[in-house]
């Protein structure tokens, strides 16, 4: 009805991912001077991604949907971007995460990365975000795979960039593995248009129905079922996680912990609810019962795994192996209100994943921890970024009035309300077992003497620094928002509820 | 009967909750911190009674909710249930404050500046806890009494006090993290509401639903830990090797009194009486907090160690509260009321004065006390008293709440329970008596004469510890001539 004051604002779609790629290929391409400001270009871009993602957002939940053409090209013969109340929460989540990195990475990066590396650390994290952001936005299942593949190659080389020699093997198995997700999902969007001649999404949720029991599909589905758990770490599939998440730069691991694998788990609902329909998962395969048993082990063996830890940043990655398993848990139970605990616990894990990567790299940079055993007495000298641990951690475990309760209570009244009494207790027990991981960090670092003459395992010969100013604020930030949208639980939980019963029709 | 809209109970949380705040900003002017505390104290209180004239006339005070969710608000409501738990934890607080400012000076506790801070925000949050209008708001004030009392169990820091504060968290998190997170979740879907009702949420749905009300009562009494119902009370023992006046903060302010606070709240408010009462769901109740009320008196009379005696003998009296609940007649009720402030103001009086004994004296055994009620007179004065009323004995606060129970259980028609009545109170007995007879009566062996017949009440720091459980003595003298209003409350609260 009303034309638009700028024909900008027609293509936010199309800046949002292209700002953050252009952007990218600009820093190593630029002169020195220019390329030693890497930080502050990659903070420019995402502050800007962030405002794209904000105004589409708004302008999403106002219309329902937004669509836009690429180049004009109407689909099917163009690639189209499509954006419900789903892909809107979850690309303003990726740039917020995204921007939040970036302030830290400005700030601190330096601390992990050799100085002469980091203009392409910088680079490689905003074509990490751009293709985060093409994969959500695109209406395309063969763009979606373009895109996951930029994705991809940005994380290998994102984990490259650890200080340990062991970041590079850990960066070549999820190479291996990636490149095995990649090649399934290929095979699997490859199938799909065999069998209905179409790559567009709306047009195969129309046509597949027709051929749901064919051999094709059932072949594609399970093709791409596999390759995104895959890249979503799902347990048994977990298995390149732990090592990447351990080893790359914590704002790297805090980046692809929050948005990278949510991204994974946003394909997955995709797949499963709007290029297949519901009932497809509900009659034809048994995707529902597998799901829960493979979430529900998530959940366990993950934060058992991540007890057993003595690192730091190794017990957080094991942690979202559990925590991904309830954003699956939710997803799989496929109820109005276990979807949206799902789409409430995505955005607590990003928010609070993210805010534990950075505290894991500040806790490096001011005290030279690395293992939870040279945390002790460390309160004291890192008031801040303890206080943001903690607070971070009373979410995950899920201690009211957090979000991570607001996305637990979700989650566990879904499954109490469709009579899965199995997985009740699987809920609350993984909250035990989180809150007994987190709490070995916390007592220590409270409760604990600093031994004497002790040197941390993560310490050179340089002395304790403080921890830049602008590293530490954007983790107690993003922990302090964990408390805030859990007293304020109406306003994502309202969202959530929206994109999930969008979902959920038939 | 009429429900009147006011900030009140919300300013009775933040007035502790702003004390704790400024506390911990002002660790490096002792005298301006104890000050903070103690106008909260004050303040709190002074908020809280100002509240007691419309309670007792039957009308509550409600804050506006604040909703967190379709369905989940965190509201507060002063009812006469909460008013008893809240007015005796606020009363309390000021006298504990007195106390503890004396007794981290003799024992040189360090970190003090915490120590205040938290027991200030143990304090807002039970206060919460005492005015939640709703399951949510009580389960949101229940972990945060929890998370707020860690760091005093914790507080010396040693190898033994970690690992209590370990077995505290474990006990108190676990439980109500699994058990009465399952429990709410299941009460809200299955009657589509989380308030606090009189008389009870469930409704026409009690008749057909046996089992599943079944396992939602006994998830709620297993997941209310701090109720220390055996076999879940371990976590309380454990937790004596923290500073006296944590003690009585455990045992008498706050951390319990939550417990079974919560539990007569569940019974009176979630399911109701009369639907209890048809469900049959009492009787297994009442035979648990039996147990617990005999087996905690047996373990008691094994302890040498004063402090731990007087554990033990807080988890049998627990059970009384819960037994009352479980009687559900209407006499019992109200006595599980009474008994949930007459307990209070006992065992912070007994709490107090084993802390002064090692305070001024450096004793923690039994057998050590000795002749000690010859040197400190009114300590021993005081905790005789308040043994008497845990005995059960007339003229005192205890014997007015066993009656009231014991009549509960003859009116419940189950007279059987009258002997449990009274096989504890023989028990009580039996390990009370013994302590002050060699208080007063014992002779000072060579080994620990030091000090020898000179009084050691003496001193500013003596008398504010002294000054404080001679008070909560007298309140439990006071009940037994003036229980009007407490049963007055009571009354209203067991829906009388």
């Amino acid at each position: 009805m009303t034309e638009p004051v700028l024909s900008l604002t027609q293509h936010i779609p199309a800046l949002l991912v292209l700002v953050p790629l252009l952007a990218s290929a600009i820093i190593p391409f630029s002169p020195a001077r220019l390329r030693r400001a890497g930080g502050t270009v990659a903070l420019l871009a995402n502050a800007a991604a962030l405002a794209l993602a904000s105004a589409l957002a708004v302008e999403t939940f106002r219309l329902g949907r937004v669509t836009y053409n690429f180049g004009g090209w109407a689909p099917p013969w163009g690639i189209e971007y499509a954006v419900d109340p789903l892909a809107a929460i979850m690309l303003l989540l990726v740039a917020f995460v995204s921007f939040a990195a970036a302030v830290y990475s400005r700030a601190a990066a330096g601390a992990e990365i050799a100085h002469e590396k980091l203009p392409y650390y910088h680079s490689a994290g905003l074509l990490l975000v751009s293709g985060l952001s093409g994969m959500i936005i695109t209406g395309d299942v063969f763009n979606l795979y373009v895109f996951l593949e930029i994705a991809s190659l940005a994380g290998y080389a994102l984990i490259a960039a650890g200080r340990r020699r062991d970041a590079l093997v850990a960066s070549f198995n999820y190479l291996i593995l990636g490149t095995i997700a990649a090649t399934f999902i290929l095979l699997g969007i490859g199938y799909l248009y065999m069998a209905s001649g179409t790559l567009n999404i709306a047009d195969l949720r129309e046509r597949l129905p027709h051929i749901y029991h064919t051999k094709t599909v059932l072949t594609a589905f399970a093709f791409l079922m596999v390759g995104f758990s895959i890249k979503t770490a799902l347990f048994p599939l977990h298995i390149w996680l732990p090592d990447a998440y351990t080893y790359a730069p914590s704002p790297a691991s805090a980046l692809l912990a929050a948005a990278g694998t949510k991204v994974g788990v946003y394909a997955m609902l995709r797949v499963t609810y709007t290029v297949f329909r519901p009932e497809f998962n509900a009659s034809v395969v048994p995707m529902k019962t597998i799901l829960l048993v493979l979430s529900s082990a998530a959940i366990i063996y993950g934060a058992v795994m991540a007890i057993a830890q003595k690192d730091i940043k190794r017990m957080l990655a094991w942690s979202s192996v559990s925590q991904i398993g309830y954003i699956v848990l939710g997803a799989a139970i496929a109820s109005q209100y276990s979807l949206t605990g799902s789409l409430l616990h995505m955005i607590n894990h990003a928010l609070m994943k993210a805010a534990l990567f950075m505290c894991a790299g500040l806790m490096l940079i001011s005290t030279g921890a690395e293992k939870i055993s040279d945390l002790r007495g460390a309160a004291a000298r890192m008031p801040l970024t303890m206080a943001a641990f903690t607070a971070a951690a009373v979410s995950m475990t899920g201690i009211p009035p957090t979000l991570g309760f607001m996305s637990k209570w979700h989650i566990a009244l879904g499954a109490v309300e469709a009579g899965l009494w199995a997985v009740v207790p699987v809920v609350l027990a993984g909250s035990l077992l989180t809150g007994i991981y987190f709490w070995k960090v916390i007592e220590p670092a409270y409760f604990a003497a600093p031994p004497e003459g002790h040197i941390p395992s993560g310490r050179g010969q340089a002395p304790d620094t403080p921890a830049p100013f602008w590293a530490a604020a954007p983790a107690a930030a993003l922990a302090g928002l964990g408390v805030l949208l859990g007293l304020a639980a109406w306003t994502p939980a309202a969202g959530a509820a929206r994109a999930a019963g969008e979902l959920l029709l038939k | 009967m009429s429900e009147l809209l006011s900030f009140k109970p919300l300013y009775a949380v933040l007035a502790s909750l702003a004390a704790g705040l400024l506390v911990s900003v002002s660790g490096r002017r002792p005298r301006l911190r104890e000050s903070f505390t103690l106008a909260g104290a004050a303040a709190k209180f002074g908020i809280i009674i100002s509240m007691l004239p419309a309670v007792l006339a039957g009308h509550s005070f409600s804050t506006p909710g604040l909703e967190v969710f379709p369905g989940m608000e965190l509201r507060l409501k002063a009812d006469a249930l909460g008013m008893v738990f809240a007015a005796m934890s606020s009363f309390l607080w000021i006298l504990v404050s007195v106390y503890s400012v004396g007794y981290l000076q003799k024992t040189g506790e360090e970190r003090r500046t915490r120590f205040f801070a938290f027991f200030a925000f143990t304090l807002s949050a039970a206060a919460g806890l005492a005015f939640s209008a709703n399951l949510f708001t009580a389960f949101v004030f229940y972990e945060l009494i929890t998370l707020a009392t860690y760091p005093l169990v914790a507080h010396k820091q040693t190898k033994e006090a970690m690992e209590s504060g370990r077995i505290y968290l474990a006990y108190l998190l676990g439980t109500s993290l699994t058990f009465m997170l399952a429990a709410i979740l299941i009460t809200y879907n299955a009657a589509g509401t989380l308030d606090f009702v009189p008389g009870g949420i469930f409704g026409e749905l009690a008749a057909g639903n046996k089992v599943l009300l079944g396992t939602v009562f006994f998830l709620f009494i297993a997941g209310t830990a701090k109720a220390a119902i055996m076999p879940l009370h371990s976590w309380l023992p454990a937790a004596m090797v923290a500073p006296a006046p944590v003690s009585a903060l455990l045992h008498a302010v706050a951390v319990v009194k939550a417990g079974v606070f919560l539990v007569l709240k569940v019974t009176l408010h979630v399911f109701g009486a009369e639907t209890l009462r048809e469900l049959g769901f009492g009787g297994p109740l009442a035979w648990i907090a039996s147990f617990t009320i005999i087996a905690a008196s047996v373990m008691a009379l094994t302890q040498d160690n004063l402090k731990l005696r007087l554990a033990y003998s807080t988890v049998s009296q627990l059970s009384y509260v819960v037994l009352g609940a479980a009687l559900l007649s209407p006499s019992a009720l109200k006595g599980a009321v009474a008994q949930l402030a007459a307990h209070g103001f006992a065992k912070i009086t007994l709490f107090l004065a084993a802390g002064a004994i090692y305070a001024l004296e450096r004793r923690t055994k039994v057998s050590e006390l000795d002749g000690i009620g010859r040197r400190m007179p009114l300590t021993m004065t005081a905790f005789s008293l308040c043994a008497l009323s845990m005995i059960g004995a007339p003229p005192l606060a205890g014997f007015i709440s066993k009656w009231h129970i014991g009549l509960g259980a003859v009116e419940a028609g189950r007279p059987v329970f009258l002997a449990v009545i009274g096989a504890s109170a023989l028990l009580n007995a039996a390990y009370f008596l013994p302590i002050i007879y060699r208080a007063f009566w014992g002779r000072p062996g060579a080994d620990h004469g030091a000090g020898h017949g000179a009084a050691t009440e003496s001193g500013a720091a003596a008398m504010m510890m002294v000054v404080p459980l001679v008070i909560t003595a007298a309140v439990t003298l006071a009940l037994f001539f003036f229980p009007g209003p407490l049963l007055k409350l009571a009354e209203l609260a067991a829906g009388g």
